[in-house]
């Protein structure tokens, strides 16, 4: 069995968030993280890797740093490492990078590909179901638990107030919630090995059936109009009055700003 | 000389913290107040091959250094000294003797398992009337047929009563050495469970609570012929040997402890508020920060120096790295109890509270000064190669 998991550096939001002039995120000068949502995924493919000793590929597209989230994927088990680079795939919305990942995908045999539901960064919940729209697979978005049976993959699927039991037949695309389960933690060996391990590699010229028109930058339909960090709320108005009359204060303010 | 640590050693440290911020400091304060072993966490560390990080991947091990190993006890040491004790006495008093004086049989039988952290181990080398003078050793050992017989008693020894695997120190008979008559001394692999191995009292201690700290008790303890550790005679080599490595771990705890205080206490003095401003703000405080701060980068340098030059000899057995370890033992013990020691002073009254981590940090901090060689052993181990 072949797992495919693709993985994001997203900014570590403990560090702070820096912005490129035309509105991107600055990703060199941030400190990052791999996204948790996808960290999470790969748990899942490994514990698959446990206990029916599946291959794990991890992907990324990214900055040639970003090569860091392979290594961290493979100190905690992953077997082999993939990172598609260049220039001209930068400034990637949704739907290139999407592409940019299929492409580079058709060059892989798998069972399964598993990828976050979300990137913290993004919070677009697009790229995972894009590409198995790319390359015509069953997608089972939000997973809670996911099994083996045969040929197929079951899933418990979220939703607010309930979930769905859904089986998908082999290959599919599975986007994983980081309620899934307590990723691991890399080990000291698996660290030495990770960094002494081979990554590959891959450019424009890897990725596979893509157009250039839709890649990077210029193949991004979507366009930010502004960016910016957290804005602070105000300190809000304090009152000081009894239970009773507080409520009806607030139900009073609630009905003046027309929110009942 | 590049003092810049590679990727490796970042993304280890990353780890240990990580580990040692979820999975240990939650546990730190309960540890030490109810003495509690914290086996949870050791089951945890076992699983993510934190018990055998220097030993060689053939014999369960991590594959990895010295100085990995040290960053590891340090990480754990700097929320937890209990948990970075286990550790150290573990790896380099039990895992290292049998990794460095062991037979295959001894390394397939006990040191994979320790590695691998399916069981702990420890080491037994003071008795109630000798601990730095390893000659006053009372426990005997007796050739019997097949087997050696062990009577006597250790004491003070850590990881006592939860390990599975203990490396034992023993009188085998006498021997003249520049016309004195000498006691031989021998090392021996001692499983627990073996009939007439039993534990004596648990002590009560000052600090590092939460570690096992028993009495061990030998009464025609029979063991296999085979679990003598290395040639006869050589115990004492043996153990000055393996506590040149453990004091390199003493010595990242110490490390840890200090770091772990300097935090706690960065934090503390810019939210204490005293005279309408935080107590970040006056100059005393601010130097007195200065000097730990720049102490605690010293003893890093030396604990880390000592795990190098023990990593370098691991590879051509050339230069010997005791007076490294000794060196880094005494800095970074002193330097923990100084810095733990102003740590409390500059929390003022909620320093020497309970629920304040530098309370524990101090009372930590003194052991390190103390076992596995104290400071003064130190000093004539230094003084002794300064004036050869």
């Amino acid at each position: 069995m072949k797992v495919i998991v693709c993985v994001k550096q997203v900014p570590d939001t403990k560090g702070g968030v820096q912005f490129n002039p035309d509105g991107t995120l600055n990703r060199a000068a941030m400190l990052t993280i791999m996204n948790p949502d996808d960290k999470a995924g790969l748990e899942a493919a490994l514990r698959l890797k446990d206990q029916y000793g599946a291959e794990v590929t991890v992907i990324t597209m990214g900055l040639p740093k970003a090569e860091d989230v392979l290594r961290e994927a493979m100190a905690m088990g992953a077997d082999k490492g993939i990172l598609v680079t260049d220039r001209v795939l930068g400034g990637a919305d949704t739907w290139a990078t999407s592409t940019t990942l299929a492409g580079a995908i058709r060059n892989l045999d798998y069972d399964l590909i598993i990828t976050g539901r979300q990137a913290i960064d993004g919070d677009t919940a697009q790229v995972g179901p894009q590409i198995a729209e790319h390359l015509g697979l069953p997608v089972i978005s939000y997973a809670e638990e996911i099994k083996i049976e045969g040929d197929s993959v079951v899933v418990k699927r979220q939703y607010e107030d309930r979930y769905h039991m859904v089986k998908a037949k082999m290959p599919a695309l599975i986007t994983a919630l980081s309620e899934l389960n307590d990723p691991r933690y890399m080990t000291p060996g698996g660290i030495f090995d990770a960094l002494d391990a081979e990554i590959t590699t891959w450019g424009r010229a890897n990725l596979v059936d893509v157009d250039d028109a839709n890649l990077g930058l210029k193949g991004s339909p979507t366009k930010i109009a502004k960016a910016s960090d957290k804005v602070r709320k105000g300190s809000g108005e304090k009152v000081n009055v009894d239970p009773e009359e507080s409520v009806a204060y607030i139900v009073g303010k609630m009905k003046e700003k027309h929110i009942i | 000389m590049n003092f810049a640590l590679d990727k490796k050693y970042e993304m280890a440290q990353t780890l240990f913290r990580e580990f040692a911020e979820n999975e240990v400091k939650p546990l730190a304060q309960e540890v030490d107040e109810t003495e509690k072993f914290p086996r949870e966490t050791v089951d945890k560390m076992a699983k993510y091959g934190f018990l055998g990080i220097p030993i060689p991947k053939e014999y369960g091990g991590q594959g990895c250094d010295p100085l990995t190993y040290v960053m590891c006890v340090e990480e754990l040491s700097k929320v937890c000294g209990t948990t970075g004790v286990i550790v150290s006495a573990h790896t380099s008093l039990c895992a290292d003797p049998i990794q460095t004086y062991g037979t295959e049989e001894q390394k397939q039988k006990y040191l994979v398992p320790l590695a691998k952290g399916e069981k702990l181990g420890a080491f037994g080398l003071t008795e109630p009337g000798a601990g730095t003078d390893a000659q006053g050793q009372q426990t005997k050992a007796v050739l019997d047929g097949d087997e050696w017989v062990l009577n006597g008693s250790k004491c003070f020894i850590t990881n006592g009563k939860e390990a599975d695997i203990y490396i034992v120190i023993a009188v085998t008979g006498t021997v003249e050495k520049r016309g004195k008559t000498m006691k031989e001394i021998s090392a021996f692999i001692v499983e627990k469970g073996t009939p007439g191995f039993t534990f004596g009292t648990k002590e009560n201690k000052m600090g590092i609570r939460g570690s096992s700290t028993y009495e061990l008790i030998f009464q025609d303890c029979r063991i296999p012929k085979e679990n003598l550790l290395g040639a006869k005679g050589k115990g004492f080599n043996i153990a000055m040997h393996t506590l040149d490595g453990g004091r390199i771990g003493i010595a990242a705890q110490a490390l840890g402890l200090a770091e772990g205080a300097l935090e706690r206490t960065i934090e503390y003095v810019k939210e204490r508020k005293q005279f309408g401003r935080s107590i970040a703000q006056f100059q005393n405080t601010q130097f007195q920060l200065a000097d730990m701060a720049t102490k605690v980068e010293a003893a890093k340098l030396l604990v880390y120096k000592a795990a190098m030059a023990k990593g370098q000899y691991q590879i051509d057995h050339k230069t010997s790295y005791s007076v490294e370890a000794a060196m880094a033992k005494l800095a970074a013990a002193e330097i923990a109890m100084e810095v733990t020691t102003k740590a409390v002073q500059l929390h003022g009254g909620y320093g020497y509270i309970r629920e304040y981590d530098v309370e524990r940090m101090m009372r930590d901090a003194k052991i390190t000064e103390i076992y596995e060689g104290t400071s003064e052993v130190q000093r004539m181990v230094i003084s002794a190669n300064i004036l050869k």
